[in-house]
């Protein structure tokens, strides 16, 4: 009864990365170049896990909302409510981590507000994120009252352009994060409940398990994932823009998990394949740039690439190709 | 009596082969015209391939299928239709939303200029639905008519696409008696008219009721195909199983009812809407039946004990203590069990694998933080899967996949995984075949022994009978009779169920 998956024989995503990559390549000779230059690494490679991590991030706490069927539209504006409490703070002279500690309180806050609508309101997940999607930037204009917070705080600044082992920071946080969601997933059963969660709440709710207490704890993670996205993004760019930061970013991370494997439908998950997804993303994004071509094309391209990965995830795809290899196994045998 | 040539649908070597597993092997069948002729096997044995196979959901592997005498092949279940092949499923499907006579007719109703013609088409659906004696009105939705008419309508609009032969799958699991009576009629008129009629069921006394031949398949064989004349009882059992069935000796259960010690007991527990106020007594070491038609407030009974649904109306003592379950969970951690009545809307986790399935009560038990490793995992779901003799390739394998009686047999697995006291089992053995039924039932009396209180809600008296040491009736919302000893018999239950001579509980 096993219907052999196409994702089984290979990780489509993998395969897709790997295209990318060496489409890049072709449009721009130097992409795989790496130099070593004050004590880090630069190139087009590097650009593309640098760039990608604060989707790669958001893309973290995205998937585990996913597989419970949830979704989060809050992450952009998150992104940019702790980038404008982290701008402030620095700019009142706080030290690192307090700004550090305010920022991500602040998401989580957030997040424990859409998790509460969720799991205790029974709101549908779309609407209630919408609520602080819409909410979120006012509330970041309100914080650095309508203007560009900019900052100087060396320490800040270090974590969105610093490197550490040679790595840009946002990209050595985004992996640490990354191994560590990972590991509390499937090291505890938190990542069991999330799929049995997302498979059937009922059955979920009648076996004895805290389904709201694990819906509202996935979509506080979210939220501190999005603050921490928000803190880099601002660290990176050494001001708060409440208008910008952030804009559109919960839709790449969502389709950073989507491409990753997640089913929007729930159930199975992975978090590394949706940190794959984000870096999917990104490497398209820096294709682009580096090719000199009009970024209009970014959008194009990303929606055909898009469309190829789902094609490819499609289990009517793997029936058929399931089908061909029964056929050639059966005609080899008689 | 019947000829070669009264033959309308015959296959030869049907073989089918998912992956590495071969659902069907070399199966031959045929259908005669004016025949009723029963499909019979056990969850797994290859019926539902079979069907698909010829009505054009599945497409063989190999073999051959003939429909009066020409070779037919069909890749979509519409052409089978057309040729002649309708069919019924269990779950209706029609749509629900739209009228009856749309139902019947749609994508060829009479129509002028475009306009579909109304009035023509519910005058054609009267006189289509007159055939089966239902005069209802047409143009109502179809959902507001019962699951036994909605039915009807489908077997109406099934015969009047195709005409040769119908294949009905399981019609009666949704049916009360008197619908399957009704239902009966019709099939026999479709039979005097001359159609080939392929019915599948798992209950034996319809088989012998309406059919004139019998196919068993097993493990994807045929094991053979005789005139039900040639058959009894046992030796239909026997073909379905490959063993004798060691048939379950009713009668009351031995042992004294009142033995073990009260674990939980319940005064004037109830909730406005759903359960009227009730007493009962929960022993260890017994099992409570209960009975009671669909509606009767058995199923929100139990949902109050394991808290799915939290009482507004007295209280309820465990271990003498009193306590209020305000949630499943409260009463997991109290070691209680629930197999729910909808297994799939509330009980299995389909994509999951048959190990997650088992030990997800345990260990939402253990919490998150303490969790099993894979190969603790792997131990306990193989050591239930052995003692259950649940069938599947692998411990791995999406339950989804598995036949009903052995996902039953899975949420069992994992209820006696976390040691549980008390387990409500609510219909445990419906929609399941022969031979799972059995053994669940068996498992019940072997729990008893075990000295576990179990509360066993179920339609079927005789199994009711078969297994509890009482057996108290539902009716209209209320606890109407509690039965012991002598008194559990199914006529005893029928005349509660009835509300004729019984003793309401003090």
């Amino acid at each position: 009864m096993k219907r052999l998956q196409l994702t089984e024989i290979v990780r489509p995503q993998l395969l897709a990365l790997a295209c990318i990559l060496l489409l890049n390549w072709f449009v721009f000779p130097g992409f795989f170049t790496i130099t070593w230059q004050d004590g880090r690494l630069f190139g087009s490679l590097i650009d593309v896990i640098n760039r990608g991590a604060p989707v790669a991030i958001l893309a973290i706490g995205m998937t585990a909302i996913i597989a419970t069927r949830g979704v989060d539209l809050s992450v952009g504006a998150v992104m940019a409510v702790a980038g404008a409490v982290a701008a402030t703070a620095a700019v009142a002279g706080q030290p690192l981590v307090v700004t550090l500690i305010a920022a991500l309180l602040v998401g989580l806050l957030c997040g424990l507000w859409n998790g509460s609508l969720v799991a205790f309101l029974g709101m549908q997940p779309f609407v209630a994120t919408l609520v602080l999607m819409v909410a979120g930037r006012g509330v970041a204009q309100l914080i650095t009252e309508g203007s560009i917070v900019t900052f100087s705080d060396p320490a800040l600044i270090f974590v969105g352009t610093g490197s550490l082992l040679g790595l840009p920071m946002p990209a050595v946080i985004a992996l640490a994060l990354m191994l560590a969601a990972h590991l509390v997933m499937r090291r505890t059963a938190m990542g069991l409940f999330v799929e049995a969660i997302g498979t059937n709440r009922s059955a979920a709710s009648y076996t004895g398990l805290r389904t709201r207490t694990v819906i509202l704890t996935l979509y506080a993670f979210g939220g501190l994932c999005a603050a921490l996205a928000g803190v880099i993004a601002a660290a990176d760019i050494r001001g708060a823009d409440a208008n910008n930061a952030g804009l559109w970013l919960e839709l790449d991370a969502i389709l950073a998990v989507v491409i990753g494997g997640t089913s929007l439908l729930g159930g199975r998950f992975s978090i590394p394949m949706s940190v794959l997804g984000a870096v999917i993303i990104q490497a398209m994004n820096t294709g682009i740039l580096v090719s000199g071509l009009p970024p209009e094309f970014n959008l194009i391209v990303k929606a055909s690439v898009i469309i190829l990965i789902l094609v490819m995830q499609s289990d009517r795809i793997g029936e058929i190709v399931a089908r061909r290899f029964a056929r050639l196994k059966l005609r080899g045998k008689t | 009596m019947a000829t070669a040539e009264d033959v309308v649908l015959e296959a030869r070597g049907i073989t089918k082969i998912f992956g590495n597993h071969t659902a069907l092997k070399g199966v031959d069948i045929s259908f005669r015209r004016g025949e009723v002729h029963a499909l019979l096997g056990e969850n797994g044995a290859g019926k539902s391939t079979l069907i698909k196979i010829l009505t054009g959901a599945y497409t063989p592997d190999g073999g051959t299928i003939e429909l009066e005498g020409q070779p037919v092949s069909f890749t979509t279940p519409q052409q089978a239709q057309a040729l002649g092949i309708g069919t019924v499923y269990q779950e209706v499907n029609l749509l629900p939303n739209m009228t009856v006579s749309d139902n019947l007719f749609i994508g060829r109703q009479p129509s002028a200029f475009g306009m579909v013609n109304r009035s023509a088409t519910d005058a054609m659906a009267r006189t289509v639905l007159a055939q089966y004696g239902l005069d209802i009105d047409v143009r109502a939705e179809l959902s507001t008519y019962s699951v036994a008419i909605q039915q009807i309508v489908a077997i109406a609009r099934a015969v009047e696409l195709s005409g040769k032969v119908l294949i009905l799958d399981e019609p009666t699991a949704s049916l009360d008696r008197h619908e399957v009576e009704k239902l009966f009629e019709i099939i026999r008129t479709l039979k005097a008219r001359g159609l080939a009629i392929v019915f599948i069921t798992h209950f034996l006394d319809q088989v012998f009721e309406l059919s004139d031949r019998v196919t068993v398949l097993r493990n994807g064989f045929r094991v053979g195909s005789e005139p039900v004349s040639a058959l009894d009882r046992t030796g239909l059992v026997r073909m379905m199983l490959g063993k004798d069935l060691v048939h379950h000796n009713n009668g009351p259960v031995d042992g004294e009812p009142d033995g073990g010690d009260v674990l939980m007991s319940v005064r004037q527990l109830g909730l406005t809407g759903s359960v009227l106020p009730l007493d009962l007594e929960i022993r260890k070491g017994e099992v409570v039946g209960v009975a009671g038609l669909l509606g009767s407030g058995r199923t929100e009974m139990a949902r109050l004990m394991f808290g799915i649904d939290v009482a507004d109306n007295g209280a309820l003592h465990i271990d003498g203590e009193s306590r209020v379950v305000r949630s499943a969970r409260e009463a997991v951690s109290l070691g209680f069990g629930f197999c729910p009545e909808d297994r799939k809307a509330d009980g299995i986790f389909g994509d999951l694998s048959v190990r997650e399935n088992i030990v997800i009560a345990m260990q939402a038990r253990l919490g998150w933080f303490r969790a099993l490793n894979r190969d603790e995992q792997l131990e306990i779901a193989g050591n239930f899967i052995e003692a259950l003799d649940i069938r599947t390739a692998s411990a791995e394998l999406p339950v989804k996949l598995l036949s009903g009686g052995n996902q039953q047999k899975v949420i069992l697995a994992r209820w006696l995984a976390t040691d549980p006291r008390f387990l409500i089992l609510d219909e445990p053995t419906r929609g399941i075949d022969v031979g799972a039924h059995a053994e669940i039932v068996r498992m019940i009396s072997r729990l008893r022994e075990d000295g576990l209180a179990l509360v066993v809600i179920s339609s079927e008296l005789d199994e009711i009978v078969s297994y509890s040491s009482r057996v108290v009736v539902m009716r209209d919302r209320a606890l109407v009779a509690e039965l012991r000893g002598a008194d559990i018999t199914p006529s005893r239950i029928v005349q509660a169920i009835a509300g004729q001579g019984v003793e309401n509980v003090a």
